[in-house]
């Protein structure tokens, strides 16, 4: 089994599928609760025995398990972790038993609702492991099933249109991806799907046959991250889903989409990659500033938190593309950090809608007064969000605008701005729903029960640990991404800016 | 019968006097559809004389017949005898043992299909039903085993007049599908007869084998043979439901009974392309070079055009039937790659369409039974609610459908779209996927309207057991061979390579 570690990792949220199909309907709505819960914390558990096992100077893939597949078309199954996906797969399983537990409050169909909760463990944890590239093509499709159920069967008002909004656009990405991916295996004699092999192959093609299968690659990934200007299902399927929902969109199917870029993009097409790299960069920019605008915006708080998202995120793609040795660790421990900083806030969100009914900013105010604790939170995850020094946020952002300073100063600048956006509209929005006056119905509303402590606090005590020792992440992200700078851009590789040590951005603040 | 047929086939004399040739009788080739056709008269027998028919002697005596043509043609898997037979009117290999026992299956699960329905509507499912399906079944064995453009040919009629009949047993729409369909089926008969002709005047031969060797060595007459090709994939384009030739699709799937198009729609397209896979790779395949077009051609227009249609719908059984056009279009799509790995992907692909649309119709067969429209969308509202277990059996198909690993239609897509790219038609391959990405949004539609609604008023549901059963059984082979390709791909493998 310990040899096996990772396919553990992958398949046991599928055993608690198997365990919820077979009890049929006679389970009890608390049953089904239960035993996903221990199943997503069975996970993490087996997910902190891969971190146990991983040698943190090692840059290549750890703990590969190959076996072949359908030796017809050299299909492989093949699975591996390094230094990028140890850290997104441990906030997937970390995440996974907070978002079941957030959904205590969920009543109808909690079975169904469980079984496409773990469906959706089963696909993420597959992609950021699978090596061979058909089977990640087939876990990043098969995410789509259960967060389209999980929209449209437990969301808000829009919620099948949001729904079908989600899948349809992801769906036209990946066929770019899909047709890419099969031309590159039959370029390279189809023999095999395996990304370490087709890395040689692809780089014997023509400087323009890489190029179009980079930017294939490219909107299939864009459309998730999202980048600018692919982003538009975002907020509909943020503001939909349910609250689990959100957060697990949020923190980790996003990440989806960042992490096929530094994996896939960059491993397979090092030369286009960076023959497009001004233009992508670009694009991230106006999606920082343009998601921050609208943020600004928004009446609805859920809203709010999906167009920062896409501020955020534009954050981690510059990084990525920027290719320097800080900007990329901080691309990667920004998407570490976002996924926890706005797991917190929707969570928060979700919390504060389960009292109020309401997500729209007017008809919220004065809660600090209500529920000081919750609130409280709620303060801590927004300051978290806004990246103020000595959480989180702070460290992954300061790396990009840093590493990014190194290659162009106007893109560095531009994103600075950007944090004063981000917290403007973070502080406002709290402003809004904490001060202010009491609405008469809000007055008797309870602060925040034991279970919604147990699901808020470890989230934010992450975010105050790796703000203030963010080398616990970037020990293990540093070799990989040097790794992927030395493949991409080597002459980056030396690029070191002054006076800024890697992974220690000037103390805790 | 077959020898009959045979001797039709010879009528071409080689000197004023010389006697018509007999070829040497041997029957073991030709068993599966002797089976067939000795339990189809069995059974009219049986409706003759017996004084109240039962259905269920009925669908033993098919089965039985199913089960003898099945066990026969596993026993041609090893056949060490000529290539051909019967003066090479029909060929022995594992290409048609494979199609040979697809059909044998999708016969008994429509077989089955029509036994529970007929305990609803026991006035439409006449005693001729059943002998009428195995005819079919036993045209459809013959056209994927047939050497001779004749034998297709009659293959394809006898086929085609007993689905004309079975299309028509449901009623006045169904009448009105069956007059359509044996229109405009008539009129592609005619073009594919009018093919057959050229085809012989550009080779002096029928014989598929002997046409390879005629183009090959280009004896006959260029232009002769390219017109012959192209009548030839009209009659086929109108038998698969590729666009254009796809105008009675809709009709006769919304109009004919359930259990027929389950068993039509699987077998007529497997039976038809396993024909085509035949006559394009072996008898033209010197005529690659001007064929491929076509066919990509007639991929795109499908793919698209069912695709398209197929999300306008509102109506489950009209919308599957566009989906056969689009499913027609990506089989097309491998069969642009005129080699082997363009026939496995399309047998593949086949196999894999076969055991989605019999579940997918089996289903519609139960749901929202006693209403007037029980196909139309709305019967499907809150399907979930009021039947569990049916939206979880159209849910795995329709995902399969639409592609979605860990479904065999995943796979079956990626083979298809890969022979298509290995043959440097990547644009072929994008037109496809991206038409996927439509039709998904049809079925979506479908899934949207069982789990995401409200059921309307009073509808209920056929939840009897044995249709269920027989829907499960198809649903995890849809999963089990979505997870374990290998399963089926192996067998393929073996069975890919067609000799001449």
């Amino acid at each position: 089994m310990s040899g096996h570690l990772l396919t553990v990792v992958i398949f046991l949220p599928l055993l608690g599928v198997l365990g919820l199909v077979l009890a049929g309907r006679q389970i009890t709505d608390a049953g089904a609760r239960w035993i996903s819960l221990l199943v997503t914390l069975v996970v993490f558990g087996v997910s902190l025995a891969v971190l146990g096992r991983f040698e943190t100077a090692d840059a290549g893939y750890q703990l590969v398990e190959q076996a072949s597949w359908v030796p017809a078309i050299g299909l492989q199954y093949l699975v591996g972790v390094d230094g990028i996906s140890l850290w997104l797969v441990l906030l997937t399983t970390f995440l996974f038993p907070i978002s079941v537990l957030a959904s205590w409050t969920v009543t109808t169909e909690i079975r169904r609702y469980m079984i496409a909760m773990l469906v959706l463990e089963t696909a993420v944890l597959g992609s950021f492991l699978a090596l061979d590239l058909i089977l990640f093509f087939i876990f990043f499709e098969a995410m789509l099933v259960p967060m389209y159920l999980l929209i449209g069967g437990w969301g808000g008002e829009r919620r099948v249109y949001a729904a079908l909004k989600f899948f349809l656009y992801t769906m036209a990405g990946s066929a770019f991806l899909l047709v890419a991916i099969i031309f590159l295996y039959a370029k390279a004699g189809g023999a095999t799907f395996d990304l370490r092999t087709l890395t040689d192959t692809a780089a014997t093609l023509p400087v323009e046959t890489a190029r179009w299968l980079f930017l294939a690659f490219f909107v299939a990934f864009a459309v998730k991250v999202p980048v600018f200007p692919l982003h538009t299902w975002l907020p509909d399927a943020h503001t939909e889903a349910p609250t689990a929902g959100s957060v697990l969109l949020a923190a980790v199917l996003l990440k989806v989409g960042a992490y096929g870029l530094i994996r896939f993009n960059m491993a397979l097409f090092p030369e286009a990659s960076k023959h497009f790299a001004t233009p992508v960069m670009v694009l991230a920019v106006i999606g920082i500033v343009y998601g921050a605008v609208c943020a600004i915006g928004q009446r609805d708080v859920k809203r709010l938190v999906a167009y920062s998202s896409v501020s955020h995120l534009g954050f981690v793609v510059l990084g990525l593309f920027a290719f320097t040795q800080q900007s990329v660790s901080g691309g990667v421990l920004q998407m570490v950090n976002h996924g926890l900083a706005t797991g917190a806030l929707f969570l928060l969100v979700g919390m504060i809608y389960d009292r109020t009914h309401t997500r729209r900013l007017d008809e919220l105010g004065g809660l600090a007064s209500v529920m000081p604790w919750l609130l409280g939170f709620f303060l801590f995850a927004v300051f978290a969000s806004a990246g103020l020094p000595g959480l989180n946020g702070f460290v992954g952002e300061f790396l990009v605008i840093v590493g990014t300073f190194a290659i162009s100063h106007w893109l560095g600048a531009v994103a600075s701005i950007a944090v004063v956006l981000g917290a403007i509209y973070l502080l406002w929005s709290y402003q809004r729903v904490a001060y202010g006056s009491v609405h008469d119905e809000h007055r008797g509303l309870t602060d925040v029960s034991a279970r919604e402590v147990a699901v808020i606090v470890p989230v934010l005590a992450l975010l105050l640990v790796f703000g203030v020792y963010p080398r616990l992440l970037t020990d293990s992200i540093d070799p990989a991404t040097a790794r992927v700078i030395e493949h991409v851009a080597p002459d980056h590789a030396t690029t070191v800016v002054t006076g800024v040590e890697v992974a220690d951005p000037g103390g805790g603040g | 019968m077959i020898a009959l047929l045979w001797h039709l086939a010879q009528a071409a004399p080689t000197g004023p006097d010389a006697p018509i040739p007999t070829p040497e009788l041997v029957f073991q080739p030709i068993l599966p559809e002797l089976a067939l056709c000795a339990a189809g008269i069995l059974g009219m027998l049986y409706e003759a004389f017996a004084r109240r028919s039962s259905r269920s002697v009925h669908l033993a005596i098919a089965l039985a017949g199913l089960v003898a043509a099945g066990v026969t043609a596993i026993m041609l898997w090893s056949w060490t005898g000529a290539p051909t037979v019967l003066g090479d009117a029909v060929a022995v290999d594992r290409f048609s043992v494979v199609a040979t026992i697809v059909l044998v299956l999708v016969a008994a699960f429509g077989c089955v299909y029509a036994w529970h329905e007929s305990g609803r509507a026991e006035a439409v499912y006449r005693g001729e039903f059943y002998p009428l399906l195995l005819f079919a079944t036993a045209g459809m064995t013959l056209i994927v085993a047939a050497n001779d453009l004749i034998v297709v040919f009659l293959a394809l009629e006898i086929l085609s007049l007993s689905l004309y009949v079975l299309t028509g047993m449901g009623g006045r729409r169904s009448n009105e599908a069956a007059m359509k369909y044996f229109l405009l089926g008539a009129f592609s008969s005619a073009f594919f007869l009018y093919g057959v002709a050229m085809a012989y005047g550009a080779t002096t031969s029928t014989k598929i084998t002997t046409i390879v060797a005629a183009l090959a060595g280009q004896t006959g007459s260029q232009a002769l043979a390219l017109v012959a090709m192209g009548f030839l994939v009209i009659g086929f384009g109108f038998k698969i439901s590729a666009a254009p030739f796809h105008m009675w699709t809709p009709d006769v799937y919304q109009g004919a009974p359930t259990p027929v198009v389950a068993y039509m729609s699987a077998a007529t397209k497997v039976a038809a392309f396993f024909a085509l896979i035949r006559v394009l790779d072996v008898a033209l395949q010197p005529l690659t070079w001007d064929w491929t077009p076509i066919v990509y051609a007639l991929s795109v227009l499908s793919v698209l055009t069912g695709a398209v249609l197929a999300a306008a719908q509102r109506d489950v059984k009209r919308m599957l039937a566009y989906s056969a056009v689009a499913h027609a279009g990506f089989i097309l799509a491998g069969l642009t790659s005129a080699n082997t790995t363009g026939i496995r992907a399309a047998m593949f692909y086949l196999i894999a369409y076969a055991v989605m649309t019999v579940g997918a119709f089996g289903v519609t067969m139960l749901v929202a039974t006693k209403t007037d429209e029980p196909s139309s969308y709305d019967s499907y509202d809150g399907l979930a609610a009021r039947s569990p277990g049916l939206a979880a059996l159209l849910t795995v198909f329709l995902l399969s459908l639409a592609g979605i690993p860990p479904t065999v239609g995943f796979i079956a897509k990626l083979t298809v779209f890969g022979a298509a790219i290995a043959a440097g038609n990547w644009p072929l391959a994008l037109v496809c996927v991206l038409a996927s990405v439509i039709a998904a949004y049809a079925y979506l539609r479908v899934i949207v309207r069982m789990y995401f609604r409200e059921p309307r008023g009073a509808v209920t549901d056929d939840r009897a057991v044995v249709p269920q059963v027989a829907g499960l059984v198809l649903a995890v082979t849809v999963v089990v061979l979505g997870v374990f390709p290998r399963l089926l791909s192996g067998i393929i493998e073996q069975a890919s390579i067609l000799r001449w």
